[in-house]
């Protein structure tokens, strides 16, 4: 290897850092100012004392107790509805011939462009007819029947081994039976990719639950955070990142405990 | 048997197929029909009004506004995320010292929440002591109000979204790049091929349907994610930052004008879905939809 070629590495590598150091910036200084009381928030000091002080008050200035309970019962929710509509749909799509099944499947494909997202106008009225406004429900309705997760099983289901479906046949297994004991156990790690994607997901979702949602009752953290930081906090920047921080906290944590695991899952979720 | 399993295929997707009925290809038949009526008052039945409605979104000056800043929107973040995810699974799939350590630095914010990050960022270019404003004064630049101000209000939220999504279409790319045989690089050196021309001719070919993968995925991202609008400008200062699903946000949920709000939202669904015809033109259907 040549001197010039050394330079150029060095010069690259110093190039990836740099990129690297300026993504996580904004999360660093985040982290600062959530962890020093306010006086240091925007002076930097190695001395200046940690504290959780800010963390303590943002916990008592709005329900977030309430916005967790209200963000796991959703995401619960929406990936167990999920996994069995996704599971029958991905199976009948991957193992059944019937007819009108490519124009089903053509209309299932619809929903990986048009998202329930950009429906939020016809989505509301739906709510309002239905008399779920404001409920946990009305959060998650739109999203459980996901062409994403359809698509990812029929893909998966298929690559499964005919054979193995024939013997479990001969052996006398209906069509619910072969697929819990032949096809979901083989599509472990899809399900656990796509509940990663999932989770993520519909924890960090924020317009149509805050379109959907108003009261206490109902807000997932993501609203509950928009409500507290826009409410009278004047600009408490110490407090509203030590907010911010504790909304973010479990999937930070669970990605930095799982790394390997969650790059994987979004790999495995897009390669499809 | 043929019969049996026709029925039985069909009831294993019907439940699915119900909810995507009622939540999907129901709301998009509604919003053609209710951008042609007026927005209900009082449990009255809406009256046709044709094309009143399109009369009103030509007149509408904060449409266009939202249009042409969607348009610039997603030039900017675009091309400019799927750039720096190249470079980003380049670099972490090397052999470079500290991958590992980087690959989490690109990774981190797309597992955050929108919200969350729309909320560290505002602080960041909160004027006079958010972090950019002590960075620019070190070099004794002028206090400015980054995200108060129409000419900078609109970069300063795209720079947010490439932030976000980089690291996300990274994955992508990484999980392509792996799939690259290494033999193909060893050959290519062994013939005396630099690096630069190894990536042309080689990878970046091998790496096309990701390409066409990730930018679908990000033409929709660019027209559907609009949380850090809601945190950061609610759309101002001024319409600089209204996107347009911001601007159907507004209508529908601030106005209550919903007969307008779906004429918007058809707007909206003719974007993604001359998007979705583009993809079937553009990509080898083998791809992906085998």
């Amino acid at each position: 290897m040549t001197r010039s070629e050394d330079i150029a590495r060095l010069i690259e590598t110093g190039a990836a850092w740099l990129l690297g150091f300026l993504w996580i910036l904004p999360l660093a200084y985040a982290f600062w100012t959530a962890f020093h009381a306010p006086e240091y928030s925007t002076r930097f000091a190695l001395a200046a004392p940690l504290t959780l002080e800010n963390f303590r008050r943002a916990w008592e200035a709005a329900p977030f107790a309430r916005y967790f309970l209200n963000s796991f019962m959703l995401v619960t929710m929406v990936l167990g509805a999920q996994l069995v509509l996704c599971t029958l749909a991905g199976y009948a799509f991957a193992r059944f011939e019937f007819r009108g099944k490519d124009i089903a499947f053509f209309l299932v494909l619809v929903q990986l462009m048009i998202m329930p997202d950009v429906l939020i106008v016809e989505n509301y009225r739906t709510m309002s007819h239905l008399g779920i406004l404001d409920s946990i429900p009305a959060i998650g309705l739109p999203y459980m029947a996901s062409a994403f997760g359809i698509f990812l099983l029929r893909q998966t289901f298929k690559t499964v081994p005919r054979e193995l479906d024939e013997a479990a046949r001969v052996e006398g297994a209906g069509p619910l039976e072969i697929l819990w004991k032949v096809y979901v156990p083989l599509a472990r790690p899809v399900y656990l990719a796509f509940g990663l994607v999932s989770v993520s997901y519909h924890w960090n979702n924020f317009l149509w639950p805050l379109i959907v949602t108003n009261s206490v009752n109902s807000r997932p953290v993501t609203v509950g955070l928009q409500v507290f930081s826009s409410g009278d906090q004047g600009i408490d920047w110490s407090v509203i990142t030590a907010a911010t921080l504790m909304t973010s906290a479990p999937l930070l944590i669970g990605f930095l405990l799982f790394q390997r695991q969650f790059v994987q899952s979004f790999m495995r979720a897009g390669i499809k | 048997m043929r019969a049996s399993a026709a029925i039985h295929g069909w009831l294993l997707l019907l439940p699915a197929a119900a909810l995507l009925a009622l939540f999907t290809h129901w709301p998009v038949v509604g919003t053609l029909w209710d951008s042609f009526h007026a927005t209900p008052k009082g449990g009255r039945a809406a009256p046709f009004v044709g094309l009143e409605n399109y009369q009103v979104m030509v007149a509408d000056e904060v449409f266009w506004r939202s249009l042409v800043n969607n348009l610039w929107y997603a030039l900017g973040t675009i091309p400019l995320s799927i750039a720096l995810a190249i470079v980003m699974a380049l670099w972490v799939n090397s052999a470079m010292r500290g991958r590992t350590w980087l690959r989490m630095a690109f990774f981190t914010p797309t597992v955050l929440p929108m919200i969350a990050v729309a909320n560290i960022w505002l602080f960041f270019y909160t004027p006079q002591y958010g972090l950019l404003e002590q960075f620019t004064s070190l070099f004794g630049m002028s206090s400015r109000n980054w995200l108060g101000d129409p000419q900078t209000a609109l970069a300063c939220v795209t720079v947010v979204a490439i932030w976000k999504e980089a690291g996300f279409f990274m994955i992508f790319y990484l999980a392509a790049l792996q799939s690259i045989p290494p033999s193909l690089g060893e050959a290519a050196a062994l013939e005396g091929a630099s690096r630069g021309y190894y990536f042309r001719r080689v990878v970046f070919p091998l790496l096309m349907p990701t390409t066409l993968f990730v930018l679908v995925n990000a033409v929709i991202n660019s027209f559907r994610l609009v949380d850090h609008i809601v945190v950061m400008t609610r759309g101002g200062p001024n319409n600089a930052t209204s996107l347009l699903l911001f601007h159907v946000y507004q209508v529908g949920f601030s106005f209550w004008d919903t007969g307008y709000a779906a004429a918007l939202t058809v707007v909206l669904l003719f974007i993604l879905a001359s998007c979705a015809v583009g993809q079937f033109v553009f990509i080898d259907k083998r791809v992906h939809y085998q």
